[in-house]
This record gives structure tokens, C-alpha cells and sequence, in this order.
């Protein structure tokens, strides 16, 4: 094939290309399943009986800060990471904030607590469903993600999948927020912060394989 | 460099809005910055230079197919280099290279030169439509070879618009997957 007959046959009836379209794909991807996620913890588990009460409402806003300043951090770090090149233009040191930040918050508190009630602040009721919970329901938002990201052109696909990874794993830990009654931080230090992080290795691992274009 | 990168943005940006003369315009010449890019960068790693016009059309579909990820905001070459430098990456891991020695290199690179001497890849482009479905492969010729328009076409094959638009977009992008797959 001459290099100019396919010059000439993309050039043949060119159709104009929609600016936004990247960023209204992925947010589409990550507003969708997010819901999705929300249903899914509803459906499973049913949230929380107490969500309404003003006790529990400040330990579910105080969950999803967390979490949702996980989401929109990532996104933004995703749509950059879709385009050729843009892994110059992502700083890891964003994404290590607010984990920073809950692991701090996670230590004070347990300074200010009594050393024996440390092991049930940080092991908590349901650290087992917890910890498998949210990378079972991570899968949905992973899988949404990486099938509009693929029709993007990331050139950095290690770091491209462990941001899918990671907002996937952000999104369901905010579900599961809805639903969970282990409200201390050490315990969302451990539990959603290791799981969220599971979920961006694991991103990691598949992305080279899954983002390939 | 400044006044290469200027004229390709512009370029690139009334194709975006369906400029086909620009689109056209853009594609021939970044066909030249391609060619004496991959020429290079492959005699720099010691390999034969006859794989770099598959590189050259591989990247000028990834372009086509992918226009959407330019973000207008920011300059052009930097994002056809790093589509170029995937490219050329991915090439050599397919065909079991050493991934050690690709030489660090910049945007700059990518226009350093320019090699318009016409040239043919090892592909076959009846070869490579007859791989895809029936109907996408007519719709292609139809819009792209004959250059019918979307609405002609539409009506020859009795589909609708937007039937075409996607086939012509799934098309190019299978095209695009069956030259990677014939350089294993």
C-alpha cells in the first residue's frame, strides 16, 4: 500500500471530531458507574439502617470526603493519562494526599485513645467484608473505565491502569461507605485505603495487557 | 521548530472541524517527519529501516482514528511524538527487540526532519478491507475509495447516517489492528 493512498483515503470525506468528547466519555464512565456501585451496595447489602441519624451521618460524610476526593483526583489524572503523552502532565504526589492525609487522621486518633481499645479500632466489625466487598464491586467501574479509556490513545499504560485501578477502587469504597458501620479512622485508614490500593496493583498488573492499542 | 509546529496545529485544527483539504494536508506531512523519524530512530538501535513505512501508516491511522484525543489546547507535536514513539515502542516489543536501548528522545525530534520520498509498506490494502465485514468494507470504499458521501452512501446500502459514520470508524480502527497484526 503507498503511504499516499491512504493519505488520500483518510482525507476523503473528514468528519468533524467533537472537542469534548474525551472528557464527557470518561466522566460519563465514572458517573455511571458509580451508580452502578451505589445499586449494587443497596441490592447486596442495604445501606446502613442509621444513614439518616445525624451519629452516623458524620461518619458516612466523613467516608465519602475521603473517598470522593480519591475519585476526583484520579479522574482528573485519567483524562490527562487517556492522551498521547499525558503521562507528563500527571503528578503521582496528588494521588498520595489524601491518603496521607486519612493515615494522619487515623494516627491521631489513636493517639488520643486508651491502647486497649486499639485493636478494635482498627480491626473493627467487618474488616473481612470489607476487604473483599470493595475489590468485587471495584470490578464493574474497572471494567467500564478501561472500555472507554481503550478508545482513547494513553501512551503510558502501567500508570494509565493503575488510575483506572485506583478510581475504581475509590468508587466502591464510596459505596460501601453507604452500607459499612465501622466508623472509626483507623479502621478507613486500613480497610478502604489497602483495598483502594489493591485495587490500583492490580490495575497496574492489567492494564499493559488491557489498555494495548 | 516554532513555525513547523504553527503551521501543522492549524492544520490539525480546521481538520478537526472536517477540513478535508487540511486533514489531507496535515497527514502528508507529518508522513515526511514520520518517515525520516522511524528511518532514524531504527538505524540509530541498529535495525533494517524497511519496517518504517508500516510505522509511518500504522501512526498516520492511529492519528486518524484517534483525532479525538488532541486536546486543542496544547501544541501538536509533542502529541504526534508520543503517539510515533508508543508506536515504534510497541513495534519493537511485537517483533522481540530489546526495549533497553530506544534512545530517550523529544517532540523536537519528530521534525528534525522530513522524508518525502514516496514510499509503499508491505501492506496490501485489498488484502487488508478484505479482512474486515462485508458491510463495513462497503461502506468504506464507498466513502473513502470512491468518496461518495455519508448521505449517498446511506442510501446506496440502505442504512442509516450514523450506520455509516460508526462502520467507517470501527473500519479504519480494524484496519488499523490488522496492519498491527501483520507485522508479528
Amino acid at each position: 500500500m503507498k503511504t499516499d493512498d491512504l493519505i488520500a483515503m483518510l482525507g476523503t470525506n473528514v468528519e468533524p471530531v467533537d472537542g469534548k468528547y474525551l472528557l464527557r466519555a470518561v466522566g460519563g464512565a465514572i458517573a455511571a458507574s458509580s451508580l452502578v456501585a451505589v445499586a449494587a451496595i443497596l441490592l447486596t447489602f442495604g445501606f446502613r439502617a442509621d444513614l439518616t441519624t445525624r451519629g452516623a451521618l458524620i461518619f458516612v460524610i466523613s467516608k465519602l470526603a475521603f473517598t470522593v476526593v480519591t475519585i476526583a483526583l484520579s479522574a482528573i489524572m485519567l483524562t490527562r493519562l487517556a492522551r498521547p503523552g499525558g503521562e507528563r502532565r500527571v503528578s503521582i504526589a496528588w494521588m498520595v494526599l489524601p491518603f496521607a492525609a486519612i493515615l494522619l487522621l487515623a494516627a491521631a486518633s489513636l493517639a488520643s485513645a486508651p491502647s486497649a481499645h486499639w485493636e478494635r479500632m482498627i480491626v473493627g466489625d467487618q474488616w473481612l467484608e470489607c476487604l473483599l466487598s470493595i475489590p468485587i464491586i471495584a470490578i464493574v467501574p474497572f471494567a467500564a473505565v478501561i472500555w472507554i479509556v481503550r478508545r482513547m490513545a494513553p501512551t503510558d499504560l502501567r500508570r494509565t491502569g493503575a488510575l483506572a485501578g485506583l478510581v475504581s477502587g475509590s468508587i466502591s469504597a464510596a459505596a460501601y461507605a453507604l452500607h459499612c458501620m465501622d466508623d472509626s479512622l483507623p479502621f478507613v485508614a486500613l480497610w478502604y485505603g489497602g483495598t483502594i490500593i489493591l485495587c490500583t496493583a492490580a490495575g497496574t498488573v492489567f492494564g499493559p495487557r488491557l489498555l494495548r492499542w | 521548530m516554532r513555525e513547523t509546529e504553527t503551521g501543522l496545529k492549524s492544520l490539525m485544527l480546521a481538520g478537526l472541524k472536517g477540513d478535508a483539504t487540511a486533514h489531507r494536508s496535515l497527514l502528508s506531512q507529518l508522513a515526511g517527519y514520520l518517515r525520516a523519524y522511524f528511518r532514524r530512530q531504527l538505524a540509530r538501535i541498529g535495525r533494517s529501516a524497511a519496517d518504517a513505512e508500516d510505522l509511518v501508516q500504522e501512526v498516520l491511522l492511529a492519528i486518524h482514528t484517534r483525532r479525538h484525543t488532541y486536546d486543542p489546547v496544547e501544541p501538536l507535536t509533542p502529541w504526534v511524538h508520543a503517539i510515533a514513539r508508543y508506536k515504534l515502542i510497541d513495534h519493537l516489543r511485537r517483533t522481540r527487540a530489546s526495549m533497553s536501548n530506544v534512545p530517550i528522545d523529544d517532540a523536537a525530534e519528530l521534525v528534525a526532519q522530513e522524508d518525502q520520498g514516496g514510499a509503499e509498506s508491505s501492506h496490501d490494502l485489498g488484502r487488508l478491507l478484505g479482512q474486515l465485514p462485508e458491510r463495513t468494507r462497503r461502506v468504506i470504499e464507498s466513502v473513502k475509495l470512491e468518496g461518495l458521501s455519508v448521505a449517498e452512501t446511506a442510501s446506496r446500502y440502505g442504512l442509516s447516517e450514523s450506520n455509516v459514520k460508526v462502520s467507517i470508524h470501527r473500519g479504519l480502527r480494524a484496519l488499523a489492528a490488522a496492519i498491527a497484526r501483520e507485522q508479528q
